[in-house]
């Protein structure tokens, strides 16, 4: 009798520690992610939502992040901050979601990051630049799996330098919104420790969203400035540069710096002329120089053309970074967790330690959870290969160099540094990439 | 206030909200912005009892709701007081704009009000520096009651004073309907000239009803900005001002419940129609709105009060 | 400024102004004769902005002559707003006529909103951007800027033939005059044997395809996502009240102002050009709160 309840007791005993290890593991890995799908920007958050669509697929076809299936909930951006935030919470209180991928928009980012913090739950930053969020506050759940504003326009100014180094006068473009301002900001101030007499002839602030720059072109062609930038991006940029093709605008002798038109390049085809300097927020391009030959990124480019018809933009790749750094950062919190699932402040702290490549050089991530991704510009060119430009003259721009270091503030770095630094692109280090 | 039937709906309704937060804890968001866009609703129905409609009334709950932020941000404020801050903010300023806007009627009332609306909204999406511009402006949880409370706690807590300031505001409003400046409120509507041979000045008792609304208004956007932790300029957007008072006419105009049933009708057919209605949430509740112009003009909750009514007492309790 | 920087603000001011007249005009027309403010007039801006790409796309496809494309713009606000309009008139306006102002202005609204959602249903969320039309009739110069042709005289052409010919209507044809009746005095008119609702149903088409007209010209230069209905609706409100509700003269003068405001800001102070329209109509109201060019006040009693 005695033999038969502790026979028994163990049994149980055995059967509940099993079971309580396996309810340690959820049935499903439920992230939220958030991308425009609606208005201007959707050209832009329709195709990384694709390309989520499609790794996810793989990456459950291969057993998931730690044995445990991922399922995607989308929010559209679109639809407004405070509706998105809405959204934000009902996924994390209604369906339990401890893991949101979040956001494109930099206003939508800084919404989101003391949100995910106050309600305890990871948030992957996986598209937005402005580099305010981290830097003004360190956080425990929040964590960037690409590059920031400060290294994308550092990054842009020199390769500007290296490529037309003589000029007088800038004119600006931008979305009147976080993004376009920091990124202004930081652009200025950086160009002003190279040229300190540089002249700035006009700075216009259009809506996001805009629908019309008319009146901007006119003034644009107007003042005739040396160098015109915008770091607009999605619907809002091929708005901008068509109806600036429409006017002429690019033939008027101005050298355009767009930080953010590899996304657009395929879109406007015959639109976009040569001579641009384009960026493409990282060092991802389906003709990457290094990583083009690559057969794993072959794969990748070669099942999104089937998927959808076009060739991946930085969004995508954007994407990919931050799903494949949340597949490294769960697993190496797995482990150090000793096999058991990990709680969210796990996982973000194993992503702050963490080195993880996609499908260009390998990222690096600090421990303010902020990712260092090296920078490839190009200029644009047009070839018989493609109906659409291509980049030519490409050179990848190494994050450490051009990224604000831990505990700064971005606005006042950039005011300190070396002026030397200028011609640094110029040098033996640097390899230029023309296009073949 | 109304018959022993229409209180005891009341009862049953907050009993079933309250049933609703205990049992879905998530639930607690959408009703808090339920609770506060009833609140503006009735701010609207008090001016609707003038027979006058505002296309711009959203800019008073969007002023407490940037008011209340900038005390959040500026200096460490306690929840009540925020909502006190801000709901006297857009009282003073209807009591500002009102002085203007008592002068007008019929559309002109409602243009001037839109025009003022959609001046703020532009101001706010374009001073960013001051205002956070089209992104808003966020603010960290504060106090409440003089407790430091965790995400939960705090929305209980808030949601307790919004069903709390949604009562009371309903009997006031009702109150004011009853009484004196009430009843001189719905004569401009019906013969305003024969108002002022009464030797009432109806501007006066207009401007009245005005910051009554906008105090109203003001409530509701404090609570909303609370709720979100974020204010933006969409808060007073056109087309929140035509909601609001879409929702007017959906609940019911000529009571106060039918504010609170159109706004809660309002939230959960937004919450449901992504799931269910492939978010054609604005078709569906156009057409209903269409429909019962024609069928029941007096609203949901019109449909309803004429059941609530108190018979004529025969001796004994109905 | 110089005097090259003012001729462009001048060139921007008035093609924008050119839009937004087409707009306001039909806006103002049917709240001349029916005096209701028609909130759901943006939805056929935006749907006839719409159409027209799904026209210009088409032509394309379908390998038509590349002629056709200015032609077909002016098809499709035929087709929107004169369908849509009659729609609207025949299933909502025509039996709100009697009922309370209130009432009145939120069936529209809600007539609005239903557009807003079964655009998004039929064109989707992505942006439309079809300008065929306006790179086929290139550009010209004007004080050393490039201006497309389309902008500088297709747009202004149509909006003084619509003021002329619109004058002209009202002036000088039968039913045009039946219409001006309508607009004074409904009762009246219907009392002196004008058909009232056959003249409604017509000029509830014109203001309609006048609206689509708007949106029908803007779709080559601009692109079309949902909200953009809503965003006219309310400029061509501020130009509508500035005027002064059915004056049509009052609404191209008023257009041009907010135009040439919205213009010369950009040029002077970038930052407030979104202000422009909104600051001249509060100032305008509560000066004159019937507008500028109004005549007698009809306001409801």
């Amino acid at each position: 009798m005695r033999r038969l309840s502790i026979n028994a007791l163990l049994v149980t005993l055995a059967l509940s520690s099993s079971l309580a290890l396996a309810q340690d593991k959820p049935a499903e890995l439920k992230i939220g992610i958030s991308t425009f799908t609606s208005g201007a920007a959707s050209v832009f958050g329709v195709p990384a939502k694709a390309a989520a669509e499609m790794l996810i697929e793989e990456m459950n076809a291969a057993g998931g992040i730690g044995g445990v299936k991922i399922s995607a909930t989308f929010i559209d951006e679109g639809i407004g901050g405070d509706k998105l935030l809405s959204e934000y919470r009902r996924l994390v209180q209604e369906q339990g979601v401890k893991t949101m991928l979040s956001a494109i928009s930099s206003g939508n980012c800084n919404i989101v990051a003391p949100v995910a913090e106050d309600l305890k739950i990871l948030n992957v930053m996986w598209d937005c630049g402005t580099e305010k969020v981290l830097e003004n506050k360190r956080y425990k759940y929040v964590v960037r799996t690409q590059g920031n504003a400060t290294t994308e326009m550092v990054a842009t100014v020199l390769y500007l330098l290296k490529m037309k180094p003589d000029f007088k006068t800038i004119a600006v473009i931008n979305q009147d919104y976080a993004w376009g301002r920091d990124s202004w900001e930081i652009f200025i101030n950086t160009l002003r420790v190279f040229k300190p007499d540089i002249k700035v002839v006009a700075e216009m602030f259009p809506k996001l969203g805009a629908s019309d720059f008319s009146t901007e072109i006119s003034r644009l062609q107007a003042l005739k400035p040396d160098i015109v930038l915008s770091t607009s991006w999605g619907g809002d940029l091929d708005t901008l540069v068509r109806q600036a093709g429409q006017r002429g605008l690019f033939k008027q002798g101005a050298t355009f710096v767009l930080p953010l038109l590899e996304s657009s390049l395929e879109r406007l085809g015959d639109a976009v002329p040569e001579g641009i300097i384009a960026g493409a927020r990282g060092d991802h391009y389906w003709l990457h120089p290094e990583t083009a030959n690559d057969p794993k990124h072959k794969a990748f480019i070669a099942k999104f053309k089937a998927r959808t018809g076009a060739y991946p933009i930085y969004p995508t790749y954007h994407m990919a970074q931050a799903l494949v750094g949340l597949k490294t950062g769960f697993e190496a919190a797995i482990k150090a967790n000793g096999g058991k699932w990990p709680a969210p402040d796990q996982v973000a702290e194993a992503m702050r330690k963490m080195k993880f490549t996609a499908y260009g050089r390998e990222i690096t991530m600090r421990e303010d959870g902020q990712g260092l991704e090296a920078q490839l510009l190009g200029v644009t060119k047009r070839t018989p290969k493609y109906p659409f430009a291509v980049l030519d003259k490409m050179v990848l721009v190494p994050a450490e160099l051009v990224t604000t270091p831990v505990g700064q503030l971005s606005t006042s770095w950039v005011k300190g540094i070396n002026p030397a630094l200028a011609k640094v692109l110029s040098t033996d280090q640097f390899k230029t990439h023309d296009f073949k | 206030m109304g018959s022993p039937r229409l209180r005891l709906l009341v009862a049953l309704l907050l009993a079933a909200v309250l049933g609703l937060c205990i049992a879905l804890p998530w639930i607690k968001t959408p009703v808090l912005l339920a609770l506060s866009n009833g609140l503006a609703v009735l701010g609207v129905i008090v001016l609707i009892r003038a027979g006058q409609v505002s296309f711009g009334h959203a800019m008073f709950a969007c002023l407490a709701g940037y008011g209340v932020a900038f005390a959040g941000r500026a200096s460490h404020l306690d929840a009540l007081l925020l909502v006190a801050l801000g709901s006297v903010g857009a009282a003073a300023a209807g009591a500002l704009i009102g002085l203007f806007m008592v002068r007008y009627r019929g559309i002109f009332f409602g243009m001037l009000n839109l025009a003022f609306s959609m001046v703020l909204f532009s101001v706010l999406g374009k001073f960013g520096a001051i205002t956070g511009g089209t992104d808003g402006l966020r603010f960290d949880r504060p106090t409440f009651a003089g407790q430091a409370l965790e995400r939960e706690g705090f929305e209980t807590a808030l949601l307790g004073l919004a069903l709390l300031l949604a009562v009371l505001a309903g009997l006031a409003v009702q109150r004011y309907f009853g009484s004196v400046n009430g009843q001189a409120l719905a004569a401009i509507k019906s013969n305003e000239t024969r108002l002022e041979y009464l030797g009432i000045s109806a501007k006066r008792v207009f401007w009245g009803g005005y910051v009554l609304s906008a105090a109203l208004c003001g409530i509701g956007g404090s609570l909303f900005a609370l709720t979100q932790g974020l204010v933006t300029p969409e808060m007073g957007y056109w087309v929140r001002s035509g909601e609001v008072v879409f929702i007017a006419i959906l609940g019911g105009s000529g009571h106060a419940v039918g504010a609170f049933v159109g706004a809660f009708v309002f939230e959960f057919v937004k919450l449901y129609a992504a799931a269910l209605l492939t978010g054609a949430w604005q078709l569906v509740l156009g057409v209903v709105l269409i429909v019962m112009v024609f069928a029941a003009p007096t609203g949901l909750f019109g449909l309803v009060e004429k059941h609530l009514r108190a018979k004529v007492p025969q001796g004994s309790k109905p | 400024m110089d005097a090259s920087l003012i001729v462009l603000a001048l060139m921007d001011g008035v093609s924008y102004a050119a839009l937004l007249f087409l707009v306001a005009l039909g806006l103002t027309l049917i709240f001349g004769v029916m005096r209701i403010l028609n909130i759901a007039h943006g939805s056929l801006y935006a749907w006839g902005g719409y159409f027209a790409a799904t026209l210009g796309l088409a032509i394309t496809q379908f390998g038509l002559p590349a002629w056709l494309g200015l032609p077909a713009l002016f098809v499709a606000a035929l087709v929107i707003g004169g369908l849509l309009g009659t729609l609207l008139e025949w299933a909502l306006l025509r039996r709100i006529l009697d009922k309370d102002p209130i009432l009145q202005l939120l069936v529209t609204f809600a007539a609005f909103m239903v557009l807003e959602d079964l655009q998004r249903l039929i064109w989707g969320t992505q942006p439309v951007f079809v300008s065929d039309v306006v790179n086929q009739l290139g550009t010209l110069q004007v004080v050393g800027v490039t201006y497309t042709r389309y902008q500088l005289l297709v747009l202004p052409a149509v909006a003084v033939a619509a003021f002329f010919g619109l004058n002209w209507f009202l002036n000088r044809t039968a039913l045009g005059r039946q219409v001006t009746a309508v607009t004074h005095h409904r009762e009246m008119a219907t009392a002196m044997g004008v058909n009232t609702h056959r003249v409604m149903g017509l000029t509830i088409a014109i203001g309609g395809a006048l609206g689509a007209l708007g949106g029908a010209l803007a779709s080559p230069t601009t692109s079309f996502t949902p909200g953009i209905g809503a965003d006219m609706m309310v400029l061509s409100f501020a130009v509508v009240a500035t005027a002064g509700l059915g004056q049509i003269g009052g609404a191209a003068l008023a257009a041009l102002m907010i135009g040439l405001a919205r213009s010369f800001a950009v040029y002077l102070m970038p930052e407030v050009e979104v202000l422009m329209p909104y600051l001249i109509m509060v100032g305008v109201l509560l000066l004159r709160p019937e507008g500028l060019f109004s005549t007698v006040a009809a306001r409801r009693i």
